[in-house]
């Protein structure tokens, strides 16, 4: 049995979802204010997944992410700066403007891209896993997909291999109910994407994506048994997306009701958890309140640097499609 | 003059690429090869034979028959510090897979402003002749050479094959070696040892003076018969093979071109939409003055490679097709 998380974890699980979620809200009003080009894919709701698995993790382990990617690269330690100035489109951005919202990506934590791709991460994930085995290290690559995701083919076929060769890789499926604007019940006639893992040959666990502590725990026990060389979980993670497919609107949709919404912002993992810190005594509301003021003011810095930089220059248009280097 | 033929090393085209490999997996200790039917097996065309036997399972891997898993493989591995040979057996199954390779590793080093190498070279087989009908004959390089990102080799005999294989291996960025069926069993002087034929540089085949052939993969052959069977009616015909077809060596097929006046592009690919109307276009954009004709183009007609062997035949061009079709451009 995993044993209680100290209270430093615990203070770093809450940091990194109020990261998150700050980080979301600004984006997502900044798209608003039409200061963000394109398309943003909000995570805001899902915190606890990132959290509770990141926090397990070193730069040197990887990560492919989805086209909501965001969160993951905050929680795996993507710095505020260059990521609000890649969602800005400038020449600062992690990817220099060339990538955004859909492909923001940082190698230096391990960070292998959001993808456009819905079910594009998990081949990849499971190619880093095998990188990470024949390179004979201990790290760990985590494929993030949806349970939109789960339906495309690139998922079955990175799991089956994964399985095969014992790979260092974990599957994380964040099943919020919705690939798209598209309800799980319309996409899929299992409940449970987990219960799929039972064919590919790896163990399926099915856990409260709401749950920090939950995520944290079992994704421990998943990230330990890839580490020791016994291959990879399917970690089904139960969450839900506040937001829209694109984009704030989380209200009025068409395709779910307020009433749902609401039922699963009750159970908001932050709010929950915040309530279990202060009743357990593990920090104060004062001591929150210091967190936001924290994370707010660096996102402000944050914006203030992304809307000061400059954006790519013409001349680098062509530029990174090729690598000049040889061997 | 058996002594110096015995100098000259000979060996077939599947032999060649089974040394290239070798020579790259004794080079680079972070290389492996990946595949379907790869390791026991050793290729469907035992180009990889006793390559497992030398060096073992963890660097020769028989995978499952999922190529999508597969090219994501080569894509997290290469972005992770290996340096994998991917193994698509026949260039028809991009299809399944076309996503990993179009979307994932043709583009990740761009989208994410050169934060990603990928140091990834494809080996794949193409073309017809065999009798192996619509989904297992095709030449669809120019899906590839549409794809910035990639780098797309066609190597047409032993010699390009071995060289190509290492050039590609060293090369930090995806490259795909387009290998053709024609080729298989036919020999070449191959020298011992690594060696890199250069990406980026056509070859002349065959050096003429007043009409020239550019020509790729399988195709190099039937132009050298047509160009002998043309000397015949006056001309004297350079044979181009262009071996690199991303990135293209557009000056030495400018440069012949401005030398002879006259040209024909001809390619195994389906025509319409084929390579051959990139570097006729080419053509007429840097040297439309130096035109005498029209610049002719020989392709396989619009529709998929048949099975039956007399169907086969009409389908894929030849000598004869490059003949008449040059006579009947410069109406001689």
């Amino acid at each position: 049995m995993a044993k209680r998380p100290s209270n430093r974890v615990l203070q770093a699980l809450h940091l990194c979802m109020v990261r998150i979620r700050c980080f979301e809200e600004a984006a997502g009003k900044m798209m608003e204010n039409g200061k963000i080009p394109g398309a943003l894919h909000l995570y805001v709701g899902q915190e606890a997944v990132a959290a509770g698995i990141m926090q397990h993790l070193s730069d040197e382990d990887q990560i492919a992410s989805t086209h909501r990617g965001h969160g993951h690269l905050v929680a795996k330690g993507g710095d505020f700066k260059p990521m609000f100035a890649e969602l800005y489109g400038r020449a600062t951005g992690y990817c220099k403007g060339k990538g955004g919202s859909m492909h923001i990506s940082n190698m230096e934590v391990g960070m292998l891209g959001a993808n456009g791709i819905v079910g594009g991460g998990p081949p990849i994930a499971m190619g880093a896993a095998f990188s990470n085995k024949f390179r004979k290290t201990k790290n760990v690559a985590i494929a993030f997909f949806g349970d939109g995701a789960s339906n495309e083919g690139s998922v079955h076929e990175a799991a089956n291999m994964a399985a095969l060769y014992k790979l260092p890789c974990i599957f994380v499926c964040e099943n919020n109910g919705y690939g798209e604007y598209t309800s799980q019940a319309n996409h899929q006639a299992v409940q449970d994407v987990a219960d799929r893992a039972a064919g590919y040959g790896m163990p399926g666990v099915v856990v409260d994506g709401m749950d920090v502590i939950a995520v944290y725990e079992a994704a421990g026990e998943a990230i330990e048994r890839a580490r020791k060389g016994d291959g990879p979980t399917l970690l089904e993670c139960k969450t839900y997306r506040y937001f829209d497919h694109v984009g704030v609107r989380g209200m009025g949709l068409s395709y779910r009701s307020d009433e749902e919404l609401e039922s699963w912002k009750k159970r908001d993992a932050i709010n929950t958890f915040e309530k279990s810190l202060v009743d357990f005594e593990i920090v104060t509301q004062k001591k929150i309140d210091a967190v936001y003021k924290k994370v707010n003011s660096e996102i402000e810095k944050a914006i203030e640097f992304a809307e000061q930089s400059p954006y790519p220059d013409p001349s680098a248009l062509l530029d990174n499609v090729y690598s000049e280097e040889g061997a | 003059m058996p002594e110096a033929e015995n100098q000259e090393r000979t060996l077939t085209y599947v032999a060649s690429i089974n040394e290239g490999v070798r020579e790259v997996l004794l080079e680079q200790d972070n290389a492996f090869v990946a595949g379907e039917d790869v390791a026991q097996a050793g290729g469907v065309f035992g180009h990889y034979g006793g390559l497992l036997a030398e060096f073992g399972p963890e660097r020769i891997i028989d995978t499952p028959i999922s190529e999508k898993a597969l090219f994501g493989l080569g894509v997290g591995a290469s972005a992770t510090g290996c340096r994998p040979i991917i193994d698509l057996m026949f260039m028809d199954f991009m299809g399944v897979c076309m996503d990993e390779i179009a979307n994932q590793m043709a583009k990740m080093r761009f989208m994410f402003g050169g934060g990603a190498t990928l140091p990834v070279t494809v080996l794949t087989m193409s073309g017809g002749g065999m009798s192996m009908a619509a989904q297992h004959s095709q030449c669809l390089e120019a899906w590839l050479a549409h794809l910035p990102g990639l780098k797309v080799l066609m190597p047409t005999d032993a010699h390009d094959a071995k060289g190509m294989i290492i050039a590609a291996a060293r090369d930090d960025n995806p490259v795909f070696v387009i290998l053709n069926k024609a080729s298989l069993g036919r020999k070449a002087a191959v020298p011992e040892g690594a060696y890199e034929v250069k990406i980026g540089k056509a070859k002349v085949v065959r050096e003429g003076s007043n009409f020239t052939i550019v020509t790729i993969g399988s195709m190099v052959y039937e132009a050298l018969v047509a160009a002998d069977q043309l000397a015949d009616s006056g001309l004297d015909v350079e044979v181009i093979d262009v071996r690199s077809i991303q990135p293209f060596d557009s000056e030495t097929v400018i440069d012949s071109i401005k030398k002879t006046h006259r040209g024909l592009v001809a390619h195994e690919a389906v025509q319409f939409g084929g390579l051959g109307g990139e570097i006729v276009a080419q053509i007429q954009e840097q040297a439309f003055d130096y035109l005498d004709a029209p610049i002719a183009r020989i392709g396989a007609p619009f529709c998929p490679v048949p099975f039956s062997p007399p169907l086969e035949k009409v389908y894929l061009p030849n000598a004869e097709d490059i003949v008449s079709k040059i006579k009947g451009t410069l109406g001689i």
